[in-house]
């Protein structure tokens, strides 16, 4: 039984958590491959459990209900489909993200502020996708975010690091409040919390929405969702490059998983104003989210600006899939919902890739802001080789696997104009455009961040003497950058997967992806659109070896080598370069003004005086200012107000406590 | 036998465009110049000058990468991979349904990645304003094509390059969104490769330079093998707006030799056609400043935008 093995892999993990404490108090040299090594083990484990229940069908998929947890109710536990694509997506990330980390947590200055939290992380996430019921899947997704939080915190001593920490922490707090109301409600007055019978429960129309809204907010928090984004950014670079790599690729899958739980599984009949809000959502948090990456000194701030438009493509594409659901087009809502979570995994594979590759330069430079890299393609080869690898695939470009997912959401949009509501007649064209333009600014935020990185000259001495890092981070690279390969060169076994899970949660399935002849992938209908990444790729691996074959044996090869020509004037000094900033400068003035208010002003002296001509950038967070800002303004208001309750005599707290009960009472009696 | 005559043909188109591209590049000229009143090179002048920088050796710069002597054979591959999905003399070909026209959008992107990663390699003041610069006009052009590519693909129901040719043939009416969606396209075409209002193919040494500048430091082979895909592209754009706006005389798969000759002749005509039009109006127009561009290359997003709303709307605009 695969459910058994996985709940007592996770049991292990939280053993290990438990043993790493011990060691790391002792402060054993070896304690680390030892922690890693035992988290990798126990994450196959769990990886085997998700791929047995997701491919081998009914079969190897199960519930059981164990009595911990809440005395009179227990803790329900399930396999199905859903949780198994997700399994499989959490636990490759973890392998992976172990086998790095036996590497990379050589370097690590306070090993006892990582090993402990690592395997307890993993335990958390696994366990909020094998649980099935409310209350054990908010302690599991409470376990996740505070051990997460803690391994945020693991380099406290930066200040920076500890500000994140502490929005982090609020914003989960927050996330997590709402998920609770979100699950209160769907419980009802009743209060059954296992989510088979939540799902068989009838749900009255308004309050499933409110629960939608709910859920937006407390899993679109851990997600990443624009505007709930901002704890992201901060927290997600300050964590070690392993765990950031968990958080930025795995975590915010484990909150799209709980969205897709509650809202296509438990949550009944959606409508279709769900729909509007969810690509609403969605489009904003793709452009939005890849605007700030392009303009982001900081590679893994970098990265994790790019997760936020990452998870806004898969939530356009769940929010195409609620538009379809709610008309009955099946198959079209197959379509969006299995683009969705192949977009998903395909995103936790290259952005694990990406935030290895910054581990990397990290460990190989001491420097994470691409200013003063440059150059590394000579110094780091293999690192160069494998990050550009990971560039190419979010970019979505052919013939990775991050083309073939967006292509699909694509072919989704193609599909709506069947749908009567208006709104999301005029939505859903407007998504595929911001969908686009997400695509196209990525392209350029990763010629940026890959050519400044590491090509050019080199611009700090750190770059100068970098140096390649340990054959475990390399070869956890190529790991992930062949899975990406393989996904985008034969995607069509990989949609087939994920048939079940649109089954159960569409009850519609796409076309049976033909293994042969044509080794493409059809989203509906062959006459409408076909897609063959094998021929794709390999025609392109066919005319490339030709030309060069034609080119060197019939023309020349010699090669001279001579100083650099740039029209005659070449300047030594690597100032003269392009930076990061004047790469985005372009993008900032067309986009700037209206995302950001970007203004530029610029002070010149006048002639003959020596003072230095000055130009002054300004960019405003909006988000911050217009919903933060006044926020955090009202909660010290109320704060203050408030204060006075500290003060009050024993018989007013009394009186108080009289007043709650009298009102809460009121309410279950009106409620009931 | 009819799978060997299938592949042959196609190889026969991937051929063709390959032999045809400098050609084209050559008549443009040669048609500029004239407009121009002058004499002008001949036509055959591309072929000589690939096939002199070919012979010769290739200059590297001292800190060259990897990347920077391999880019040059990807941006060519799929370029060329790109081109030979798109139909010209004939329709539904063997391997037209391994891509789709957003694949094929999708390809150009990656030549264009690789093209300004190229430019960045050596860390020259001049690649990098070329590669930052064809990046912010790819941001824009790219979703302006993709909005075009709906557009195309509500009103034929299909991606793929060869079901829009035929549905255009048999079923083609004047519809106001295929007219928005053709302007837009002619506007991405002229983006994309580096045409006159946005960038000038002729020049070097002009602070407004894109393309040029991003490969100013190719020499030699590597060179020769760029401009060979910039030509592609070129025959690529003209030979995707006539599949898609003017499919007339395009031969299908079960045609014999005559209806394939004729698919060829009347596909040369439309190049001829395409290259003159193109030079017309690129003679008449002046080049923009660089940051009027976006706003050019914005309208073709809104047009192509536009265009699928309309079609969201009512199925008859």
């Amino acid at each position: 039984m695969p459910i058994a093995a996985a709940l007592l892999s996770v049991a292990g993990l939280a053993g290990v958590a438990v043993v790493a404490t011990i060691l790391a108090a002792q402060r054993r040299a070896w304690a680390t491959p030892i922690v890693y090594g035992a988290s990798l083990i126990l994450a196959a484990v769990l990886l085997m459990c998700g791929l047995l229940a997701l491919l081998g069908g009914s079969a190897f998929q199960g519930a059981v209900h164990l009595p911990v947890g809440l005395p009179w109710i227990g803790a329900y536990f399930a396999l199905d489909p859903l949780s198994a694509a997700f399994l499989v997506i959490v636990d490759f990330g973890a392998v992976v993200a172990s086998f790095y980390a036996i590497g990379y947590g050589a370097h690590e200055e306070e090993p006892g502020r990582v090993l402990p939290f690592f395997p307890a992380f993993l335990a958390g996430m696994n366990l909020v996708v094998l649980s099935a019921d409310a209350f054990g899947f908010l302690v599991a997704w409470e376990f996740m975010s505070l051990s997460s939080w803690a391994l945020v915190m693991a380099h406290h001593h930066d200040a920076e690091n500890r500000r994140a920490g502490y929005v982090y922490l609020l914003m989960a707090s927050f996330g997590t409040l709402m998920l609770l109301l979100a699950f209160g409600l769907l419980a009802g007055p009743d209060g059954d919390y296992a989510f088979s019978a939540i799902r068989t429960a009838h749900h009255v129309p308004w309050l499933a929405g409110l629960v939608l809204v709910l859920m937006l907010l407390g899993a679109g928090s851990k997600a990443g969702l624009v505007p709930l984004h901002v704890w992201l950014p901060l927290a997600h670079p300050a964590a070690p490059s392993h765990v950031s790599a968990l958080m930025s690729g795995v975590m915010t899958k484990v909150a799209v998983y709980g969205f897709i739980r509650v809202v296509f599984d438990l949550a009944g009949e959606p409508a279709w104003w769900w729909a509007v809000l969810v690509l609403i959502l969605g489009s904003g948090s793709a452009v939005l989210g890849v605007l700030h990456a392009v303009l982001q000194r900081d590679l893994k701030r970098l990265l994790a600006y790019s997760t936020v438009e990452n998870v806004g493509i898969i939530f356009i594409g769940l929010g195409l899939g609620l538009a379809f659901k709610t008309n009955d087009m099946t198959g079209a809502a197959a379509l969006a919902v299995a683009a969705s979570i192949f977009h998903a995994f395909n995103h936790s594979l290259f952005k694990s890739l990406l935030f290895f590759g910054a581990g990397n330069v990290l460990t190989g430079t001491g420097e994470r802001d691409i200013e003063k890299l440059g150059g590394l393609v000579h110094r780091m080869p293999e690192t160069a080789y494998l990050f550009l690898g990971g560039c190419l695939a979010i970019s979505a470009l052919p013939p990775l696997n991050g083309f073939v997912s967006e292509w699909l959401i694509l072919q989704a949009i193609l599909l709506s104009p069947d749908v009567p509501q208006w709104a999301l007649r005029f939505l859903i064209p407007a998504s595929g455009a911001m969908l686009a333009l997400a695509a196209a600014l990525a392209a350029a935020c990763f010629v940026r961040a890959f050519g400044i990185t590491f090509l050019s000259r080199p611009r700090s001495p750190a770059a100068e003497t970098a140096h390649e890092v340990s054959r475990w981070q390399i070869r956890a690279m190529y790991a992930l950058l062949i899975i990406c390969l393989i996904a985008g060169v034969f995607p069509g076994p990989f949609l087939d997967a994920l048939s079940p899970v649109s089954q159960m949660l569409v009850s519609g399935a796409m076309p049976k992806q033909p293994i042969l002849p044509h080794l493409s992938i059809i989203p509906i209908s062959e006459s409408r659109s076909s897609y063959s990444g094998f021929l794709v790729f390999f025609f392109i691996l066919m005319a490339s070896w030709a030309a060069i074959r034609v080119i060197h044996n019939f023309a020349s090869r010699a090669v001279r080598r001579a100083p650099p020509w740039d029209c005659g004037f070449p300047d030594a000094s690597p100032v003269t370069q392009y930076t990061a900033d004047s790469f985005a400068q372009p993008i900032r003035r067309v986009f700037g003004p209206i995302a950001f208010r970007a203004k530029v002003s610029q002070t010149m002296p006048p002639p003959g005086d020596m003072a230095p001509a000055r130009l002054t950038l300004s960019l405003r967070d909006l988000v911050w200012e217009f919903i933060y800002e006044p926020l955090e303004s009202v909660v010290l208001y109320a704060a203050e107000r408030l204060n006075i309750l500290q003060f009050l005599t024993i018989r007013s707290y009394l009186s108080l406590v009289f007043a709650a009960l009298v009102l809460l009472l009121v309410l279950v009696a009106t409620w009931a | 036998m009819g799978l060997i005559l299938a592949i042959l043909i196609q190889g026969v188109q991937m051929v063709l465009v390959l032999a045809l591209a400098p050609g084209l590049v050559g008549f443009t000229r040669k048609v500029k110049a004239r407009l121009l009143r002058r004499q002008g090179p001949s036509v055959l002048q591309p072929y000589r000058d690939l096939l002199r920088l070919v012979r010769k050796e290739a200059v590297l710069a001292d800190n060259a990468s990897w990347l920077f002597r391999n880019a040059p054979y990807l941006i060519f591959a799929t370029t060329w991979v790109a081109a030979a999905l798109v139909p010209t003399f004939a329709a539904g070909l063997h391997f037209s349904w391994a891509a789709d026209l957003i694949a094929i959008t999708a390809l150009l992107g990656s030549a264009r990645f690789f093209l300004a990663l190229a430019g960045m390699d050596i860390g020259t003041a001049f690649g990098g304003i070329g590669s930052s610069r064809e990046m912010l006009f790819a941001t824009l052009a790219e979703p302006a094509m993709i909005m075009i590519v709906f557009t195309v693909a509500l009103v034929a129901g299909s991606t793929q390059l060869s079901t829009v040719a035929e549905f255009m043939v048999h079923h083609s009416t004047l519809r106001v969104s295929l007219g928005l969606a053709l302007i837009g396209l002619i506007i991405v075409a002229l983006t994309e490769n580096a045409r006159v209002p946005v960038d000038n193919p002729a020049t070097h040494l002009e602070l407004t330079m894109v393309h040029e500048a991003m490969v100013l430091e190719y020499s030699g082979r590597h060179l020769a093998v760029i401009e060979l895909a910039a030509a592609l592209k070129l025959l690529l754009y003209i030979s995707l707006i006539a599949c898609i706006f003017v499919p007339w005389g395009m031969a299908s798969q079960d045609d014999g030799v005559l209806g394939m000759l004729v698919g060829v002749v009347t596909w040369v005509g439309k190049l001829t056609v395409g290259g003159f039009l193109m030079v017309l109006f690129e003679t008449a127009i002046a080049k923009m400043r660089v940051f009027r561009v976006p706003e050019f290359v914005g309208g073709a997003l809104m047009l192509g935008f536009l265009g699928t709303l309309l079609l969201f709307v009512s199925r008859s605009f």
